[in-house]
């Protein structure tokens, strides 16, 4: 299910076709899916991320140590054994040969046992930061306003959290654990070495210096590789997953040859980079062994010299031998923790980018009740006081707006697109907050409503009915949890979707699979109008919610609302003016403002624009 | 946990290959066999992919020679004190390292471009075969799944090939090379290294199969969390609107918890098998190495053949070392392969024309070019190929004429089989019996090409692909069609707006560009539907999210189009039925009626029912409620009148 670490969103280049200073729309960090990650971002969030586990982390990097130091132990009682057991043992001694003996038994215990202990230790540790950093893009996700949600598309924020946690992972469980092991090794080797002898010692760790420097260019130039080949494979996916999310017109309008020869391009694109991105790490691998036989042959050649000439023990450069093919074994597995470590590096960046956004829709620190119900209607009063509001992308939707709705009042609001209808739906539930002035409920800032409480009393529902994985008794239960499925039976019925719900397979049991599969969209529909009944709220939205349903589903929608429903404040937006039917009131709004008000009866008898509305749809009937 | 959807039985969540894969799995599951499919992409690079496993092998055993050089230097010239003869060993030894140096990017080199070849070809030939799937298979999968099966796995593919198999064959020589050598060396010795072997392999194989299970417990959980996140995003509105975020929280802390245990066990057993690995073969080493200084003091032995039959044991502990996950990742190939030929393996729609029979028209339709001409339903009966055999068919025994020039609405009630319907037509879904003709030509007879660019389709979920505007218009028209045949389309289903774009008609649309309303969306599949004067149009409720003016204003201009092609339009409204000639009400899997809008309304209860919502059109305005009866009133007599 996981796609490459590679798969995530690319660092696509800034598009060429757009001059520069266009509107801050267009030049939008979100177009490019690179969100302003503040400095020093990255590190503070792996900082927080591993501040709770130091105390195991401390752990596992002393179980390391350890274990290293019986691995690197082996070399050591090779030459003891060499220069000391032999010469001990002809002399009759066996105490050295068994210290040998042991001390390798030891040392073959430990390591063994020490690697699993620091295996499953750092599994821990890995596990718990994923843990933690999912559990973050997730809530975080949850957490950040509709607003947001518009801008960032759900693929991307799908691929924060399973492609970048993945690439994260990957660094973690194989990457990171393979560099510390890297480094402690070569530390300890390193210090081997020049213990046993400091002119070999001294050559072996000359030689870090071209390897610094061949490691440094690796990087440099994998990099840029890399981030082509990132961007290249994204590219493939896109059209891919576009392509199968499409397949009805791909197929309908033939559209198969054209796309295989735009994928072949894509994808012949990716095959270069990929190639490029094997060959750089052919280079390094050709550039690193070289200098590590060199040097080896060096060593060799100098030791022996040595030995023959007797100034250093044959021990010893059998020990330095058998090191040093230790010390250069893992300089590949460096090249490949640098892939891993440059993909994790820029996913966390993203990472870190999405969870520095604020949610501009914050839950209050210190929630208000709501004052219990004035009457026996069950509907509450909504006024908007001077309410203003602009996206962030700029132009003031709502320009200064006052309204006051009565409990218990059913409103249509009509006006042609881009009349700030739909920014007045979301606004009274709080998908966003306004930029200036404040919504009240029943005299409560809808700010100071803790979100629990704010969810009881105003429910909306739009034209997308999405249905989740799961049976259709579930879905409809979203509304209210704790609902019992005689109450679930009861809204289907007030709706007229108890027919079409009993016919599916398992009745209210049956999975919608796939997203809603075999529901037609008009059938969605009355399942998320039930939901919004089954809540049972105070104030009801409708956002174009009647628009894929037939006109006895609406006739039933509307029944609902007039007895189910009966006394609800009840906002109704919709392009249908059969829907106004139902309405106490209708306010026509146009450019951000209200520019009529009155019962229906009132508008349709005047000349104003909503009698010009009433007439084109009356026409458009017949 | 029941009570959020988004968290169901892990079954409910099993995607359907994992049916699949465990049916197979219960059998006789050889990875070789498996991988051995994978042959035929491979054929092409074979001798470049032989050739740099043969270069691996000689380089792997220069490495093997140094430990004798080695020998030699600490037996000959170190032993004899000739300081000289110690230049000429660290030469061989220079020379032997540069050549394996080199012999390993050589490896490298030969392979990097023929495999990322080969990843590509894989992933063409899926993407190529996908897109010629049959409609229903892509009901089934969802896209998440393919596209996995096109990144990840072929890339996990692409790396199996460049090491597990190249290094599975150079390490098992280079242990064979390496024991002979030590053998050779001293046998005793050679046999305590071989001690470990037989309980390494024992253990190994134990750990491996346990490791693939949990491992591919591990990957489906991903996909459940996957599928948590995915929905959690998707559904963000109604998550906020009812206000469910804490539960979604709930659903997902607690997969993501059972995810963690998974991982944890696997990494557990991880461990395990390293611990066997490192310790065995170290016990072997530190057993021949005190063996060994018993024999070196007794002179059985030379120091220098001791020093190089540990260097050549400690140059064997890689190749030990890496079979462990050299063969997880050939297991983890092997389901790779398995997940890419599972969907490779499904049977893509016929090109050519499947039925023999039916292809020619039968005599009774030759008749007269009245009954032959236009879109003909012959006793259509349609039912999901997924559907259990009991269930009743979405669509029974339909017959339905449309005449040359002739548009027909198609009404029914929600979820009636209208869209299936329509699908049938383009050949999205095949019919399960009976036939479908254009102008008395069987659609299963004429090859699907020909057939879907007679039908242009406008489907009721609009899709725009990442193109600009014009691209995805001109999509519908036939190649060549230039800005007239654009601008025209887009008159006529009043997507004016497309000119006020920062690009005009060159904007970026799509999941890639500029995000455009449904509305929006909906003229465009409009435009693109009617830019290639098809003969035969399917519209499935084309004006469904237009606002009232926008609509008629559609209508006046769809009008003209209509007037000169055979269409099918499924409407829910009346102004839309007012648009064909004649009505087909679709009424439980049945055509329950035809006749023209007015003609239905008074004759048929039902059609008057789903036009106004009324039981009985007479008595819809009595039964009102409330203050609103008056708009009902005017509405249906208005309707009545007609």
């Amino acid at each position: 299910m996981t796609a490459a670490p590679t798969t995530t969103a690319p660092n696509q280049e800034p598009r060429k076709d757009r001059p520069a200073g266009d509107p801050p729309e267009a030049g939008d960090a979100f177009d490019r899916d690179a969100l302003p990650t503040p400095p020093g971002a990255t590190a503070a969030l792996l900082r927080s991320l591993l501040a709770p586990m130091k105390a195991r982390v401390a752990l596992t990097s002393l179980l390391l140590l350890l274990q290293q130091a019986a691995v690197q132990a082996g070399p050591l009682l090779v030459a003891y054994a060499i220069d000391r057991a032999v010469p001990a043992f002809r002399d009759d001694r066996h105490g050295p040969l068994i210290a040998v003996a042991v001390g390798y038994l030891l040392c073959a215990l430990a390591s063994g046992g020490l690697q699993y202990a620091f295996i499953t230790a750092s599994a821990r540790v890995n596990q718990d930061v994923l843990l933690d950093l999912r559990g973050r893009i997730f809530r975080h996700a949850q957490a950040l306003s509709i607003d947001f949600h518009e801008r960032y598309t759900s693929g991307r924020l799908i691929s924060r959290s399973t492609t970048d946690v993945e690439s994260l992972r990957e660094l973690l469980d194989e990457g990171l654990q393979e560099l510390i092991t890297v480094i402690i090794s070569f530390v300890y080797i390193s210090a081997m070495l020049l213990w046993l002898d400091l002119g070999l010692g001294a050559v072996a760790v000359a030689s870090f210096a071209p390897l610094y420097l061949f490691i440094r260019q690796y990087r440099r130039r994998a990099g840029r590789v890399y981030a082509v080949r990132s961007t290249a494979i994204a590219a493939v996916i896109v059209k891919f997953a576009e392509t199968m999310n499409g397949i009805r017109p791909v197929r309908a309008f033939r559209r198969e040859d054209a796309n295989d020869k735009e994928f072949r391009v894509l994808n012949h694109r990716h095959e270069r980079k990929n190639g490029d991105a094997l060959l750089e790490m052919a280079r390094y691998v050709v550039k690193s062994r070289l200098v590590a036989n060199t040097t080896v042959a060096a060593i060799v050649l100098w030791g022996a010299y040595r030995v023959a000439s007797e100034s250093l023990a044959l021990g010893v450069l059998a020990a330095s031998v058998l090191y040093l093919r230790r010390l250069y074994d893992p300089i590949d597995r460096l090249g490949m923790f640098l892939n891993s470590y440059q993909s994790a590096a820029a996913s966390l960046e993203k990472i870190a980018g999405l969870l520095a956004q604020t949610p501009t829709v914050p839950e209050p620190a210190e929630p208000k009740p709501l004052p219990a119900l004035a009457s026996e209607q069950p509907g509450r009063e909504v006024v908007f006081d001077g309410v203003r509001f602009g996206y962030r992308t700029g132009g003031e939707v709502l320009p200064r707006f006052d309204l006051t709705l009565p409990a218990g009042q059913t409103v249509a609001v009509v006006g042609s697109t881009g009349a700030g209808k739909s920014t007045l739906a979301k606004l009274l539930a709080r998908f966003y907050d306004p930029t200036a002035g404040r919504i009240l409920l029943d005299g409560v800032d809808l700010r100071e409503l803790a979100m629990p409480e704010l969810r009881r009393g105003v429910v909306m529902v739009t034209q997308e009915a999405f249905l989740f994985s799961g049976t259709v008794a579930e879905n409809i239960s979203i509304g209210r949890p704790d609902a019992t499925r005689e109450e679930i039976e009861r809204a289907a019925k007030a709706l007229g979707a108890h027919d079409f719900i009993a016919a599916l397979p398992d009745g209210y049991d049956t999975d919608v699979r796939k997203r809603g599969g075999r529901i037609s969209a008009g059938q969605r529909q009355l399942v998320a109008f039930a939901r919004a009944l089954l809540a049972d709220p105070a104030v009801l939205i409708l956002d174009e919610a009647t628009s894929s349903l037939d006109i006895p589903g609406e006739r039933a929608v509307q029944r609902a609302m007039s007895t189910v429903l009966r006394g609800r404040t009840a906002v109704v937006i919709a392009h249908r003016l059969s829907t106004v039917e139902i309405a106490d009131r209708v306010l026509v709004m146009e450019h951000g403002r209200i520019v009529e008000d009155g019962t229906p009866a009132e508008l349709v008898a005047a000349t104003g624009r909503f009698a010009d509305l009433h007439q084109a749809w009356r026409d458009s009937l017949v | 946990m029941a009570t959020t959807p988004a968290v169901t039985d892990d079954k409910d969540l099993t995607n359907p290959e994992d049916t699949a894969l465990a049916g197979r799995r219960d059998g006789d599951r050889s990875v070789v066999r498996i991988l051995l499919r994978l042959w035929p992409y491979v054929r092409p690079v074979r001798t470049r992919l032989f050739t740099a496993a043969f270069v691996a092998i000689l380089a792997s055993c220069m490495g093997l020679v140094i430990p004798l050089v080695l020998k030699w230097i600490v037996d000959g010239p170190v032993a004899g004190r000739d300081p000289r003869g110690v230049w000429l060993g660290a030469l061989v030894l220079l020379l032997l390292g540069l050549a394996e140096a080199l012999l390993f990017g050589l490896r490298r080199w030969l392979v990097a471009r023929p495999l990322a070849g080969v990843e590509a070809s894989m992933r063409a030939d899926l993407y190529r075969h996908l897109q010629r799937l049959p409609v229903a298979f892509h009901d089934r999968w969802p896209s998440g799944q393919l596209l996995s099966r096109g990144t990840t796995d072929l890339m996990l593919l692409r790396m199996f090939l460049a090491f597990p198999l190249t290094f599975l064959l150079v390490n098992g020589v280079t242990i064979v090379v390496g024991v002979l050598i030590m053998l050779a060396q001293d046998w005793t010795l050679g046999l305590v290294i071989l001690g470990p072997v037989v309980p390494v392999i024992v253990v190994c194989s134990v750990f491996e199969k346990r490791y693939a299970d949990v491992a591919r417990l591990a990957q489906d959980q991903v996909g459940d969390l996957t599928t948590v996140v995915e929905e959690s995003v998707l559904g963000i509105r109604i998550i906020k609107g009812f206000g469910r975020h804490r539960s979604q929280s709930r659903a997902f802390r607690k997969l993501s918890r059972t995810l963690r245990g998974t991982e944890l066990r696997k990494a557990r057993l991880l461990a395990a098998i390293w611990a066997v690995i490192m310790t065995l073969p170290e016990l072997a080493i530190g057993a021949a190495l005190v063996l060994g200084t018993v024999q070196v003091a007794d002179g059985a032995l030379s120091a220098g053949t001791l020093v190089a039959f540990l260097s050549t044991a400690l140059a064997l502990r890689w190749p030990v070392d890496s079979i462990g996950f050299l063969l997880a990742m050939t297991q983890e190939a092997a389901t790779a392969t398995e997940r890419y030929f599972e969907v490779m393996d499904a049977e893509p729609e016929s090109t050519e024309s499947v039925k023999s029979t039916g292809s020619r028209v039968s005599p009774e339709d030759t008749a007269s070019e009245e009954s032959t001409g236009g879109l003909r339903f012959h006793s259509v009966s349609f039912r999901y190929p997924d559907a259990p055999a009991d269930t009743p068919p979405v669509l029974d025994r339909i017959d339905l004429h449309i005449r040359p020039g002739e548009s027909m609405a198609l009404v029914g009630a929600t979820g009636t089989g209208k869209t299936t319907l329509t699908a049938l037509v383009p050949r999205l879904h095949e019919v399960t019996s009976g036939r479908i003709t254009l102008d008395g030509e069987d659609i299963t007879a004429m090859p699907r090409e020909e057939l879907r660019s007679k039908v242009a389709v406008a489907f009721e979920e609009p899709t725009l692909f990442s193109a600009s505007v014009g691209e995805n218009v001109l999509m519908g028209a036939q190649p060549g069609a230039g800005e007239r045949e654009l601008e025209r389309a887009l008159a006529i289903a009043q997507a004016d707006f497309t000119h006020a774009l920062p690009h005009g008609t060159g904007t970026q649309v799509g999941e890639q560009g500029l995000s455009l309303s449904g509305g929006q969306r909906q003229r465009l599949a409009l435009a693109r539907a009617v830019v290639g004067r098809p003969r035969f149009l399917v519209l499935d409720d084309p004006l469904s999210a237009l606002d009232v003016h926008t609509e008629a204003a559609v209508e006046a201009a769809l009008r003209r189009v209509l007037a000169e092609t055979t269409a099918l339009i499924v409407a829910h409204r009346p102004s839309t039925v007012l648009l064909a000639d004649r009505v087909a009400l679709l009424s439980g899997g049945r055509i329950a009626a035809t006749g023209t809008h007015h003609e239905l309304l008074r004759t048929n209860a039902e059609y008057a029912r789903l036009m106004s919502g009324a039981e009985h059109p007479e008595a819809e305005h009595l039964e009102a409620d409330g203050e609103s009866g008056e708009y009902g009133e005017t509405v249906l007599e208005k309707e009545n009148d007609r």
